[in-house]
């Protein structure tokens, strides 16, 4: 490769098209008119997303200091991405020290060929998994199986997913579209072996899973796993979860795989103290989760052997260059967003195509994947799934306006879309609202039509496209006689400000007649 | 106190009653309301469907009509639009306007308040004197609660409302799926978020449903419309605006009329 100075840089590289989870078939308006229409998704996902909800403000409502840590969170998170160059190459140095591998991944594609070498290289056809978004985000299971290696999923969700043939809806209930009946038929389908009476009470649906899993835990000589977080200073990597299996996957085999996207490093151990409180309060409303791994290189004569840490960008330095969605970076995938997002509750997890759904997932999918790779791209209708209602912006633990980069994403895509016909009505309407005279002969224009078409009963209830999805539920009110401006200027206008004026002037001089009204 | 009303494109055109009773509300208070007759739109919609560059001249606009300092407050019946004088004016005129522009959008955003807002935290009133003898429920629109924080501000002015049967709103912080463009591109998803609110207001038996914003209350109104029901919409300033003297009648509704 030639040395030579070719001035700007080019633009990162985002996921390469066509490859990993982070772009649906369709767009999101089209995808989410059929997952509506699932009644068992919306009940589940209600229920749920409620519960989660109710448990989340407990806990983060009983600390004094909660505003705080989510600054202490966005201000850490903010810091690392200002100098995430550095802060990785510690991180690679520490780990070498402590006799890991590390591994860069320009995108999904590298990442995936990566792992798959090193786990041919241990000559095991098969890995077991903790859950993990990045090894989904890449599809990594898939490229496995083409090359021959089989993956597990070991937690209960994920193996629910997994031997269903589905795909998570949820980052952090994958299978929350999913209750216990069809769990149940899936087991009988899909574990080799399981009790062809196996019902559907909850304990036992667990006990068969973790029968069948107990098994791969002992016998399968390679695990792959994500990271919640990595400390350059140390070269520790952490899991964090709630059953149990991470644990096993982390210290039973001999080799160990880690896929890391690089936005995940922080600085300092003692910045555990900040997000080992923020995660689990955000994501599971608990106050500690149940098992919280660490991990540094490799400890002679106790747990895995060999350990590989794979780094994978696949779009991040691409959003690390975008001055204001690099914010998105920050995220902690505790999924609080996605539990007291409206259009989550209602449109579930699959329609926003992605790894990451939910309101996160609608600006780190454009980000990672890019919204133009292709004409109608569906991830450009991501940063529209969004009524912009903002409750996702108060339950980020680290702060994440996500509100404002949805905008800030709707704005580049109508910049870099051809001319539309909203784009002319947008120039249309703003041209018109610019010249005040323009606008009150336009009001006054719309006026007659409007109750025109109103008719008697003084309401719309048929537009025409594109605003016919507005009339399919709601009327639209007939425009009135007069606007306000017209008002104002009348007679009656007057004599009502007049007769208001007078009115607070009498209350102003006896007040206590008032009282006694 | 001078105070300039902003009455919004939308309260303007289609909604004038909510702002003609924000004017008599803060005339009956002793105020001097002035509309700058050349205002237009604060470009909200267009911010908030992805165009930044359109909406300059009518950021500029706004700034030009409410800069005047003899106006010592500028007040409008919609959070949304506050919310995008105060939030998104400056990163228009940032972006794609000048430092002249964006040194006029600082001085009028700061300036710049939600009814609810001006009125307790500047006039420092919370009973108006109002009177309306209804059932009413509050519905906090997300602007004015997560945009603004007006927290209670709105329902406080409403306690002190005379003759009151104020109900509580289940599930009050849910969005009603509005979102402007949303509700047109996301019909299906606005809808499904409509209908939850639809049934909680209906849960309360309220004659009215309430809030500081007429663009939802146009949504929550249309879908309550749609389905005969027999709950109104009216905004804050109409119940505020509402005396013994000067009385606010409730609109007639089919259910009401069968
Ligand atoms: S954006 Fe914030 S709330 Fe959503 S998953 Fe990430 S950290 Fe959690």
């Amino acid at each position: 490769m030639s040395s030579t100075f070719l001035g700007m840089p080019a633009v990162p590289p985002r996921s390469p098209y066509g490859t990993g989870n982070l772009r649906g078939e369709h767009t999101f308006p089209a995808a989410a008119h059929d997952e509506l229409r699932n009644e068992q998704l919306r009940g589940n996902l209600r229920k749920a997303t409620r519960t989660i909800r109710g448990k989340r403000l407990d806990v983060t409502g009983e600390l004094p200091d909660w505003e705080r840590l989510r600054d202490a969170g966005a201000a850490i998170k903010t810091d690392t991405m200002n100098r995430l160059p550095e802060l990785l190459e510690q991180l690679e140095r520490k780990v070498v020290e402590h006799g890991g591998t590390v591994h860069w991944a320009r995108d999904g594609a590298e990442a995936n060929e990566i792992v798959t070498r090193l786990v041919e290289e241990t000559g095991s056809d098969e890995v077991i998994k903790v859950k993990s978004m990045a090894t989904q985000e890449i599809g990594l299971n898939e490229h496995l199986a083409g090359r021959g290696v089989t993956a597990y999923e070991t937690d209960l969700a994920e193996l629910i997913v997994q031997l269903a043939d589905d795909k998570p809806s949820h980052i952090l209930v994958p299978a929350i579209h999913r209750n216990r009946h069809e769990v149940r038929d899936i087991f009988r389908a899909a574990i080799p072996g399981v009790d062809p009476g196996l019902d559907s009470v909850p304990a036992h649906l667990a006990a068969a899973a973790r029968a069948y899993l107990r098994e791969k835990f002992m016998t399968v000589p390679v695990a792959v796993s994500g990271a919640n977080f990595g400390i350059a200073e140390t070269g520790t990597l952490s899991v964090v979860e709630s059953e149990g299996n991470g644990r096993m996957c982390l210290t039973m085999p001999d080799t160990l795989i880690t896929v890391m996207g690089i936005e995940k490093v922080l600085p300092r151990y003692q910045d555990l103290e900040v997000f080992l409180q923020l995660l689990p309060r955000s994501s599971t409303g608990e106050r500690m989760n149940p098992y919280t791994s660490l991990w540094t290189g490799v400890t002679p004569g106790d747990g895995p052997q060999t350990f590989h840490l794979v780094l994978l960008d696949n779009g991040r330095t691409a959003a690390l260059a975008d001055r204001i969605g690099r914010e998105a970076l920050n995220c902690i995938r505790c999924s609080a967003c996605l539990n007291v997002c409206p259009v989550y509750e209602r449109a579930g997890g699959h329609a926003y195509g992605s790894t990451y759904p939910g309101p996160i997932g609608a600006v780190l999918t454009p980000q990672l994947a890019g919204m133009h790779a292709a004409k109608n791209d569906p991830n450009s209708s991501l940063p529209f799934a969004s009524s912009l209602c903002g409750a996702c912006f108060d339950a980020c633990p680290v702060k994440i306006d996500i509100p404002s980069l949805l905008v800030e994403l709707r704005h580049q895509h109508t910049e870099q879309a051809d001319t539309t016909v909203e784009k002319l009505a947008m120039k249309a309407a703003a041209s018109v609202m610019k010249r005040p005279r323009l606008f009150t002969a336009a009001q006054r224009a719309a006026g007659p039509g409007g109750r025109l078409v109103a008719g008697r009963d003084r309401k719309i209830s048929r537009l025409p496209a594109p605003f016919d999805g507005w009339t399919d539920s709601r009327d639209v009110p007939a425009p009135p006689r007069r606007t306000f401006r017209d008002w104002l200027a009348s007679e009656e206008g007057e004599a009502t400000l007049r007769a208001a004026a007078e009115e607070g002037a009498r209350t102003a001089d006896h007040p206590h007649q008032e009282e006694n009204r | 106190m001078r105070i300039g009303l902003f009455a919004t494109c939308l309260g303007d055109t289609l909604f004038p009653d909510a702002v003609k009773a924000t004017a008599v509300l803060l005339t009956r208070l002793g105020h001097h309301v002035v509309f700058p007759p050349e205002q237009t739109c604060c470009g909200q919609m267009h911010v908030n469907t992805g165009y930044q560059r359109e909406p300059v001249p009518l950021v500029r606009g706004f700034a030009e009509q409410f800069g005047d300092p003899s106006i010592e407050a500028v007040v409008m019946p919609s959070g949304s639009c506050a919310g995008s004088v105060r939030h998104q004016h400056r990163i228009v005129a940032e972006r794609y306007g000048d430092a002249a522009l964006a040194d006029a959008v600082t001085a009028v955003e700061a300036k710049t308040y939600e009814l609810s807002e001006l009125l307790v935290d500047v006039l420092g009133v919370t009973d108006v004197g109002a009177w309306f003898p209804y059932r009413v429920t509050y519905h906090p629109t997300c602007h004015s609660l997560r945009m603004l924080r007006v927290g209670d501000k709105p329902l406080r002015l409403l306690h002190a409302v005379d003759g009151i049967d104020l109900v509580e709103l289940p599930e009050a912080d849910a969005c009603c799926g509005f979102g402007g463009t949303f509700a047109v591109k996301n019909a299906d998803t606005s809808t499904a978020m409509l209908q939850d609110k639809v049934r909680d207001v209906l849960s309360t038996g309220a004659d009215v449903c309430t809030a500081g914003d007429s663009s939802c209350l146009m949504h929550i109104g249309g879908g309550l419309s749609r389905i005969k029901a027999g709950t109104r919409t009216l905004h804050l300033a109409q119940i505020l605006a509402s005396t013994r003297t000067s009385p606010c009648t409730l609109p007639e509704t089919e259910a009401a009329a069968r």
